[in-house]
């Protein structure tokens, strides 16, 4: 591995953004939307706002970099620039950290932007600090990255990656207890939450706009999530193979 | 054969590709059946073949990208593939294998000049270098162009630039000159030879039986097997044909009879 060619290719990969300025806007605006429409969709239920669209707000990253994550990594199968990179003195590490790197800044930005709009436009509260939530939103857009890069292998088309979105998003959003409480839910439902990944960005995240004090657990949270996109990133490497059939 | 000495230094190895028996299976289907072939250093050798008659799996398989089913590719003395062949000894080093892709393998939203200063970071090469094989390929004035824009001969010849840049010792080139015009094409030859005069080897694959005269050496494919490994004019004495396309056929004919 090398810092030079892990700067470059971060470089690179910020460089493929600046071009694509509609999308930039886009993934800073449509976040901050959603969460504009949320506060008046619950308008008048000021809890279930807050609920909700405070612990979202570290969720949106999530979302959005498992989708472009998964699209680019296509992108780089698809055009025979992996295969280029692959003959090259590239370590897969210098191409995974590169693009960590440049997602992770683009995460921020669009961290910042939600927790900008929710916590000091929209009233939601953030007992311990905007920025804890900002910061958890862009360890889960890591994760989100992570998995992305990890599902990228498996999808033949763009089309075929979309559709992971709802296949393997979705329903992580429907059980992590974001929308219902995990516990009012059929009991082996309960158990599946346990094992998806989000479920635990969902805890940290619920922990940090929570007023009650900060315990070890939001650690033991940010502990799991960290391991399951160290192991998304391994299981990614194994994708990313020098020789093909 | 060379002597037990010369054999050990890579340096010393004559020749920079050594295939052996080298058989490719893909999708239950053998597509390369027990290859052999030598490619000489410092020569233009032309992979020729129709399209579809292996000539992409036997360049990947140079490069190192293939999985292979059987046999021996050995590349500057090295197992094709290996981490040597991929790196840098030094900063002036030159690098050892370059691949261009039939498709150009280039980043479509970057422009010319981001996607050589990419590549350039990677293989340690300068800003006078990246100037240098921009002019080389014929692209020096448009550095600020989007690549997703430019042509596809233009795309690929960025392709071929990127390529360049580690000044390799080994080019392997699969269809550099398809949909280019016969100006361009002409000084892409000229250039392929200046670089074989430098001392690089390079394998230059191509379907258009044209272009055989202009190398050194021919390998001639179909369906998977190699028909013949010769020079262009030891071609022309053996089938008694003066032109190669005609000489080709008459080794196919010869081969099946």
């Amino acid at each position: 591995m090398s810092a030079r060619v892990t700067a470059a290719t971060a470089q690179r990969v910020l460089w493929q953004i600046r071009h694509d300025p509609r999308t930039v806007a886009l993934l800073i605006v449509v976040p901050c939307f959603l969460l504009v429409l949320l506060r008046y969709v619950f308008d008048g239920r000021e809890d279930t706002f807050q609920q909700i669209g405070a612990p979202l707000c570290g969720l949106f990253p999530f979302i959005i970099m498992f989708l472009v994550t998964s699209i680019t990594m296509l992108r780089e199968r698809t055009t025979g620039t992996l295969e280029r990179l692959m003959t090259l003195p590239l370590a897969k590490l210098d191409l995974l950290a590169g693009y960590g790197i440049a997602f992770g800044l683009l995460a921020a930005a669009q961290a910042a932007a939600v927790c900008l709009v929710g916590f000091a436009l929209l009233g939601l509260d953030a007992p311990h600090g905007a920025a804890l939530v900002a910061l958890l939103a862009i360890a889960n857009a890591l994760l989100g990255m992570a998995l992305g890069l990890l599902v990228s292998a498996f999808a033949r088309t763009e089309f075929q990656a979309v559709q992971f979105m709802p296949a393997l998003v979705l329903p992580q959003l429907l059980l992590c207890g974001l929308f219902v409480a995990r516990d009012v839910m059929a009991p082996v439902l309960e158990v599946v939450a346990w094992t998806l990944p989000l479920t635990y960005a969902y805890d940290a995240l619920a922990r940090a706009t929570d007023p009650a004090a900060l315990g070890s657990e939001l650690w033991l949270d940010l502990l799991a999530v960290a391991a399951a996109g160290l192991a998304a990133v391994a299981l990614g490497a194994l994708t990313l193979r020098r020789r093909t059939a | 054969m060379e002597n037990a000495t010369q054999a050990h230094d890579p340096a010393q190895v004559e020749d920079a590709i050594h295939v052996e028996d080298l058989r490719v299976v893909r999708g239950g289907n053998e597509v390369l059946h027990e290859i052999t072939l030598t490619v000489p250093r410092g020569s233009v050798t032309g992979l020729l073949g129709p399209s579809g008659c292996g000539k992409t799996t036997l360049m990947r398989a140079i490069v190192g990208v293939q999985l292979i089913a059987g046999g021996r590719v050995e590349v500057l003395g090295q197992p094709a593939g290996s981490p040597a062949l991929r790196a840098r000894v030094a900063r002036d080093a030159r690098e050892r294998v370059g691949y261009v892709t039939q498709a150009p393998s280039v980043y479509g939203d970057l422009t010319v000049l981001e996607n050589l200063r990419y590549f350039a970071a990677i293989v340690q090469a300068d800003s006078e270098r990246v100037a240098e094989v921009l002019a080389a390929v014929g692209l020096a004035g448009r550095e600020g162009q989007l690549t997703s824009s430019l042509s596809g001969g233009q795309r690929a010849r960025v392709s071929l630039a990127s390529a360049l840049l580690g000044r390799p010792e080994l080019l392997v080139l699969d269809e550099p000159t398809v949909g280019l015009d016969p100006v361009l094409r002409a000084e892409l030859w000229k250039m392929f030879h200046a670089l074989a005069d430098e001392g690089t080897t390079l394998l230059v694959s191509s379907h258009v039986m044209d272009e055989a005269a202009e190398c050194d050496r021919l390998l001639l494919m179909r369906d998977g097997a190699l028909l013949a490994q010769a020079t262009p004019q030891e071609l022309r004495d053996r089938t008694g044909e003066e032109d190669l396309g005609r000489a080709f056929l008459a080794m196919i004919e010869a081969g099946v009879a």
